[in-house]
């Protein structure tokens, strides 16, 4: 929306100074992890595909929850289709597995149809449930699959002519391209007017469908996207393990994971899954040595966070100081040259 | 005569999966929020049992007089001190606060009691039998679940259709400000719906852990079959949780007998036929609590 379209002495701002440093510093740390595998080692690589995997889920988690209302519990199930379809379609169909990936994506999103057609009979907590359980079905269809290893799963062997280290540097450099197209995606998504539209139907579904907004396509449209962004990562993460299986493709700790990152960093911001991304690395690797205690820590943060602050520790700095790396709304300002004497 | 014992074998152990069913149906039918960790509850139940029994060598059948009043203690507290306060604040936090709850339950299990599958051993009622003609026997301990499970529905029946209380559940069901004119203390009567919820998982999670071993995370299943059950009975009808149990009983033996891995599996997949179907599930009513 140009100025002069919203009428004379008022301007839509939809950048911050923050937003204008933020590009320059995003710049810099784009350029650093570019080069990162001139300079950096490979364990180094390695984390940072699983830290973007998870930023990326924890995105797409955002986007379903926290801006389209729909709480899902079931995303496990594009992880571990989207892993499944990478080591079919380069095992089996001789796909190169880094194409693979993206095309693993669209499998995902193309099962997630069907999928939609059944939970989306559902609302609220009952939607949460019922994705959950659909998830549990494809788990057990495929551990019922001999063709796809059964129970103890399958080795993705696409990649075994490969050397090791141009097999990492290959991966990492694609995790890096869809960690920043997920992450322009997203942001450009929200700053067009379906975004709009979308946060209008978070705010009052009955209120935008007055509008002329249609609430169902836009759903389902997002849940779709969202699939196709969750089972790309899920390729992703299994090109860097290259060992699958239905219990741990189809583990309910992604989703786990995912909201806690969520939850803690904030809910319904772009800011607030990074943030939660990097408090859940740096709490893994301290309880390292203590089992399962870093789930039970980040699981009481969330529901603490939930139950005291719902806007995680990013809407505890939006609060104090007006800082917007993303910004997604669109701010009306009066403009002082012409306002009324 | 052995498909007639399968179908026998499911049906009794619907009784178990509507005590599952019967729980959730009410916290939603209540106060319109899905327990997530409704399964993990029944699990974390069952171990204190597990607790009960090897500390002070009571009969697992015993241990409900501790492990039912103990559970109903955690929901009171877990509704008025936690849940209560989401109240009015949409659909997402009581979803994300009790999955959270689920995620807690599950790993603080799995560090107190380690990955082992544990059973609760009542002494020999488990594998004891009763003939019916000469080539069917039905196990006494499925026919005291299904009995169990009868009796808490005509209770809890009798409790929302005749005793103040259930009449106070109806009417915060119905119309919560409006009830609330009329005196009634919504946050009070949550937390108790939650405290009978919880007692009745209780019950459910020791007969489960009678009937077959359990772990840390056998938590997320119960949720789901009782989710299960009363999407195929139908929504908000008592009865209906009970056929919807005794459908998902039966698809899950027979599957089981036409495949091994197939058992769970052809119980989600008839969810699935009813969903697609009868969307609305087999005896759904207009509008009942729980």
């Amino acid at each position: 929306m140009s100025p002069s379209a919203a009428g004379a002495g008022v301007r839509v701002e939809r950048t911050t100074p923050a937003s204008r440093a933020g590009l320059v510093v995003a710049a810099v740390v784009l350029l650093a992890l570019v080069t990162l595998p001139r300079w950096g080692d490979p364990s180094t690589m390695r984390i940072l595909v699983e830290f973007i995997a998870l930023l990326v889920l924890a995105q797409m988690w955002n986007l379903l929850a926290g801006y389209a209302g729909l709480v899902s519990i079931g995303q496990q199930a594009y992880v571990g289709l989207g892993g499944y379809a990478l080591v079919v379609l380069a095992d089996d169909l001789g796909v190169n597995p880094f194409a693979a990936v993206p095309l693993a994506g669209l499998v995902a999103a193309a099962l997630a149809l069907p999928t939609a057609a059944l939970v989306f009979r559902f609302q609220g907590g009952y939607f949460a449930v019922g994705t959950w359980a659909i998830a549990e079905v494809y788990r057990l269809l495929i551990a019922n699959t001999t063709a796809l290893g059964r129970g103890s799963g399958r080795t993705l062997k696409a990649v075994f002519p490969l050397a090791r280290e141009s097999r990492e540097i290959t991966t990492y450099l694609l995790a890096l391209v869809i960690g920043v197209a997920a992450l322009a995606a997203v942001y450009t998504f929200l700053r067009s007017r379906y975004g709009l539209g979308l946060m209008a139907i978070r705010d009052s579904e009955p209120g935008s469908e007055a509008l002329g907004i249609d609430v169902f396509r836009t759903k389902l449209g997002v849940y779709l996207g969202v699939a196709f962004g969750t089972g790309m990562t899920g390729a992703l993460i299994y090109l860097n393990l290259l060992r699958i299986s239905p219990d741990a493709a189809f583990s309910i700790n992604w989703t786990a994971y995912t909201i806690f990152i969520v939850v803690i960093g904030g809910i319904g911001s772009l800011e607030g899954p990074l943030i939660g991304t990097a408090l859940f690395f740096v709490t893994r690797e301290l309880l390292s040595d203590f089992g399962a205690w870093y789930m039970i820590l980040l699981g009481a943060l969330a529901v603490g966070v939930m139950l005291v602050y719902p806007r995680g520790l990013w809407g505890m700095v939006t609060d104090r100081w007006d800082v917007r790396f993303f910004p997604v709304q669109r701010r009306v300002t009066l403009d002082p040259v012409t306002r009324e004497p | 005569m052995t498909w007639v014992d399968t179908i026998l074998q499911g049906l009794l152990l619907g009784g178990l999966y509507a005590l599952f069913a019967t729980g959730l149906s009410l916290i939603f039918g209540v106060m319109r929020i899905v327990n997530l960790a409704h399964g993990d509850l029944s699990i974390l139940a069952a171990f204190l049992a597990v607790v009960v029994v090897e500390s002070l060598g009571w009969n697992p059948f015993a241990a409900l007089v501790l492990v039912v009043p103990l559970l109903a203690a955690i929901g009171y507290a877990l509704q008025a001190l936690l849940l209560n306060r989401l109240l009015g604040r949409g659909i997402l936090p009581p979803i994300l606060v009790t999955f959270g709850f689920s995620i807690i339950i599950q790993n603080a299990l799995l560090e107190t009691f380690s990955a082992d599958s544990r059973r609760l051993d009542p002494g020999g009622v488990e594998t004891a039998s009763v003939a019916l003609g000469s080539q069917l026997a039905v196990g006494w301990f499925p026919l005291i679940t299904l009995a169990v499970a009868v009796l808490i529905l005509v209770g809890l029946q009798l409790v929302i259709g005749r005793l103040s209380l259930g009449r106070a559940f109806r009417a915060v069901s119905d119309d919560q400000e409006t009830a609330e004119l009329m005196g009634i203390d919504h946050r009070r009567l949550y937390a108790l719906a939650m405290a009978l919820s919880l007692a009745i998982v209780a019950v459910a999670g020791v007969f489960l852990g009678i009937r077959t071993t359990f772990t840390f995370a056998s938590g997320p299943d119960r949720l789901l079959f009782a989710f299960e059950a009363v999407i195929i009975g139908g929504l908000g009808s008592l009865w209906g949780t009970l056929v919807g149990g005794a459908v998902l009983g039966i698809a899950q033996t027979v599957g089981a007998k036409l495949s091994p891995g197939w058992g769970i599996l052809s119980g989600h997949l008839v969810f699935l036929a009813v969903l697609l179907l009868r969307p609305r599930g087999l005896f759904a009513k207009a509008r009942r609590v729980a």
